[in-house]
């Protein structure tokens, strides 16, 4: 039986030129419309079974909070429908409309209300709500004193003291802190267990690589793709970083294919890596595009042009996984003579830490070399891309003459090149070190 | 088409503690944080009555026909006033209600018509402690009219249907045009002078009588000020054109809610 049956759903808002034309519409109701219409959502099908758990993943204005708010029933369909069975409990905004001078317990109440719940039931649960709120002392305080994290506790926490048939989560949560989304994540899933419809919509693809095994994907107010969270996953982030890189026809490399190449062309690996890519603990590393205007110094003796990663083809990457080679090529032009050059790279994280880089300086130590003016050159580095925690990166490239000590900086760009990590396999310390061989041996026994 | 569903009503029922809640709530939160509380609610009432007393009654001199206690006029004020209060209260607060409560219509999903309800009743809880303070005076200063003081029950509740229906179609066509909050302000400032409050009906002249009898409001403060000053039983016969007003204002309004509150939601 279907819990939640959307079909043919559409929203579009009015948009009269002025409000003159509006009060003509009205009044005149016999003259032709005034209006158009601006499509945000357009045939949306799907029908959702007791305990399916479905992530909505889009851009910015693909229409994900809007769906949403279809299905809450907080705003009308302009055509189609949407049909629920069961109990709702949605956590679309932070706090629910908690009013900031009242007392967390008050606006537990009240929003207990709102969720159906009866006073007296409410009462009841109370103590369940603030031992998973957690929030201590503060629930007999205003609203207005709590931090965003303790508002997004508080609102989680009565949105779940009753298992609701259907639970619909938009970015809320991402407020709170690791510990709380960890537990929120955990109820869900117990929910889920029980027969909780789940929908669930955030940026954050790891989260709903965990929870959801089904994805809808949506793309200017219609679906893209609804399927298996991994092909749609896959399918969505290379259609971004596609976007992101302008580069046409990036294609979804199989992974069965990629894994049979590399057990060509390469023989030291990570042991475990056809493992881990075939798995979802694969730490998939999503690559930005050369970035143009970023913020860099040097005296312009050289420009660079383009800081690219390639794979051993010479493919140029839009994503890559973590623990497999990858060439850096750093292309650059000269606008002066230039002697004695040297170029280098540093990867560094969101915190500006230095991760791992190098540069060309040792390896042209015998025979140095010389640039002419307006030569147009390209230094490549090949390398095994470590496997990196999750997070933003970026690299750092640079064009010096001189000794590593004593140089001149002809250019250094402090963020040529971003890219960002969706790891589900924890890597420990700053970046992960692919392991050749990983072994456990008895060597003697005491008895 | 039924306007009033038995879902509907189903639905407020299981809202009450919702609606209930928010009453409070409202009140509380208008209150807290000051001093002297809900004093407020019955010093800006006083401070009009008085200034009206002193204004009419002690410096121009102006007498009731007929009436020859020393609270004479004041009782007649306040039969006006603090009625005229209920209803320029419920249109002020319902012109208002959709805009007010945009984040919560834009967030959350619950039974819309719960909003008026909550406005109305907000309004009726501030009038209830008025008129109770109004009642003790009377009471005590000998002035009570007797049973027939409870023939204002039913005018009351006309008033409040007047002002509900009329609210309700303010409140729909604030969220699409913003004139109607600062226009209706004006229109209520007029319609407030064109209303025997603070001047007895029977002091204007002809023409103006005639004119004044137009406006639905001056019946029903006629028969207020007959019963509490004179204690006189209304006309209920002059009360029916503001009964059928009510009446095609509140379906009307309800029709206009009804078509217009998804659009409602998407415009806040």
């Amino acid at each position: 039986m279907a819990q939640v049956s959307v079909t043919h759903l559409s929203k579009a808002y009015r948009q009269y030129p002025n409000r003159w034309l509006r009060l003509l519409e009205w009044f005149l109701p016999i003259s032709k419309s005034k209006h158009s219409l601006k499509w945000i959502l357009q045939d949306i099908n799907f029908h959702l079974s007791s305990g399916d758990a479905v992530g909505i993943v889009g851009v910015n204005g693909a229409g994900k909070s809007t769906l949403l708010k279809l299905i809450t029933g907080t705003t009308q369909p302009t055509i189609g429908s949407v049909k629920i069975e069961g109990r709702v409990a949605a956590l679309l905004e932070l706090g629910m409309g908690f009013h900031q001078d009242f007392t967390g317990r008050q606006n537990a109440l009240m929003s207990g209300q709102l969720l159906g719940l009866r006073p007296l039931e409410i009462e009841r649960l109370m103590p369940e709500i603030e031992d998973f709120a957690e929030i201590g002392d503060y629930i007999d305080q205003p609203v207005r004193v709590y931090s965003s994290g303790m508002q997004v506790r508080l609102a989680f926490a009565v949105a779940t003291a009753l298992r609701p048939d259907i639970l619909i989560v938009d970015e809320a949560l991402s407020v709170g802190d690791a510990y709380f989304q960890h537990k929120s994540f955990s109820k869900i899933r117990s929910f889920q267990e029980l027969g909780t419809t789940l929908l669930f919509v955030s940026h954050d693809l790891a989260t709903i690589r965990s929870l959801c095994p089904k994805v809808i994907w949506l793309e200017n107010g219609a679906v893209r793709e609804f399927g298996e969270t991994k092909e749609v996953l896959d399918a969505y982030a290379t259609a971004i970083y596609a976007k992101n890189q302008d580069v046409v026809g990036v294609e979804k490399r199989s992974l069965e294919e990629s894994a049979v190449k590399k057990e060509i062309t390469h023989q030291k690996r990570d042991s475990r890596l056809s493992f881990i890519n075939n798995s979802n603990l694969r730490n998939d590393i999503q690559i930005f595009e050369f970035n143009k205007n970023a913020i860099g110094w040097g005296d312009g003796g050289a420009k660079i042009t383009d800081t690219t990663l390639f794979d051993t083809d010479g493919v140029p990457l839009s994503w890559i996984i973590g623990g497999e080679e990858v060439v850096l090529a750093i292309e650059a032009i000269a606008m002066q003579d230039l002697s004695n050059v040297f170029v280098g790279f540093m990867v560094r994280n969101k915190l500006g830490q230095n991760l791992f880089g190098d540069n060309t300086y040792l390896t042209t130590i015998n025979e140095p070399i010389n640039i002419g003016k307006n030569t147009v050159f390209k230094t490549t580095f090949r390398f095994l891309m470590p496997l990196m925690p999750q997070g933003s990166y970026a690299i750092t490239s640079g064009i010096t003459t001189g000794t590593q000590l004593d140089h001149v900086v002809h250019e250094w760009i402090h963020e040529a090149l971003f890219f960002e990590s969706h790891n589900r396999y924890s890597v420990n310390g700053l970046i992960g070190v692919p392991m050749y061989d990983i072994q456990i041996k008895e060597l003697q026994s005491n008895f | 088409m039924d306007l009033i569903s038995s879902t509907k009503l189903t639905a407020i029922y299981r809202y009450r503690g919702f609606i209930f809640s928010s009453v409070k709530r409202e009140f509380d939160s208008r209150y807290r944080n000051s001093v002297l509380g809900p004093a407020w609610l019955v010093l800006n009432p006083l401070a009009q009555i008085l200034m009206f007393t002193l204004v009419f009654s002690q410096l121009m001199r102006t007498r009731l026909p007929g009436v020859e206690s020393p609270f004479g006029y004041s009782i007649f004020l306040c039969a006006g006033l603090l009625t005229w209060g209920l209803f320029a209260d419920i249109l002020n607060r319902s012109q208002n209600m959709f805009l007010d409560n945009a984040n919560f219509l834009k967030k959350i999903s619950f039974p819309r018509i719960c909003i008026p309800i909550i406005v109305i009743l907000n309004s009726c809880l501030g009038f209830a402690i008025i008129l109770s303070l109004f009642v003790g005076f009377l009471l005590i200063s000998g002035n009570f009219p007797g049973w027939i003081f409870f023939a204002i029950a039913p005018i009351i509740l006309l008033q409040i249907f007047l002002a509900a229906g009329l609210g309700m179609f303010l409140g729909v066509l604030n969220v699409f045009f913003r004139d109607i909050g600062h226009l209706f302000g004006i229109v209520l400032q007029f319609w407030f002078w064109l209303t025997p409050i603070v001047y007895p009906f029977a002091v204007l002249p002809d023409w103006a009588q005639r004119i004044v009898m137009l406006n639905p409001m001056t019946p029903i403060m006629i028969s207020y000020q007959g019963i509490l000053v004179q204690g006189l039983p209304p006309i209920w016969f002059s009360l029916f054109p503001a009964v059928l007003l009510a009446c095609a204002l509140c379906f009307f309004s309800a029709l206009l809610f009804k078509r217009l509150i998804g659009e409602m939601v998407d415009e806040l």
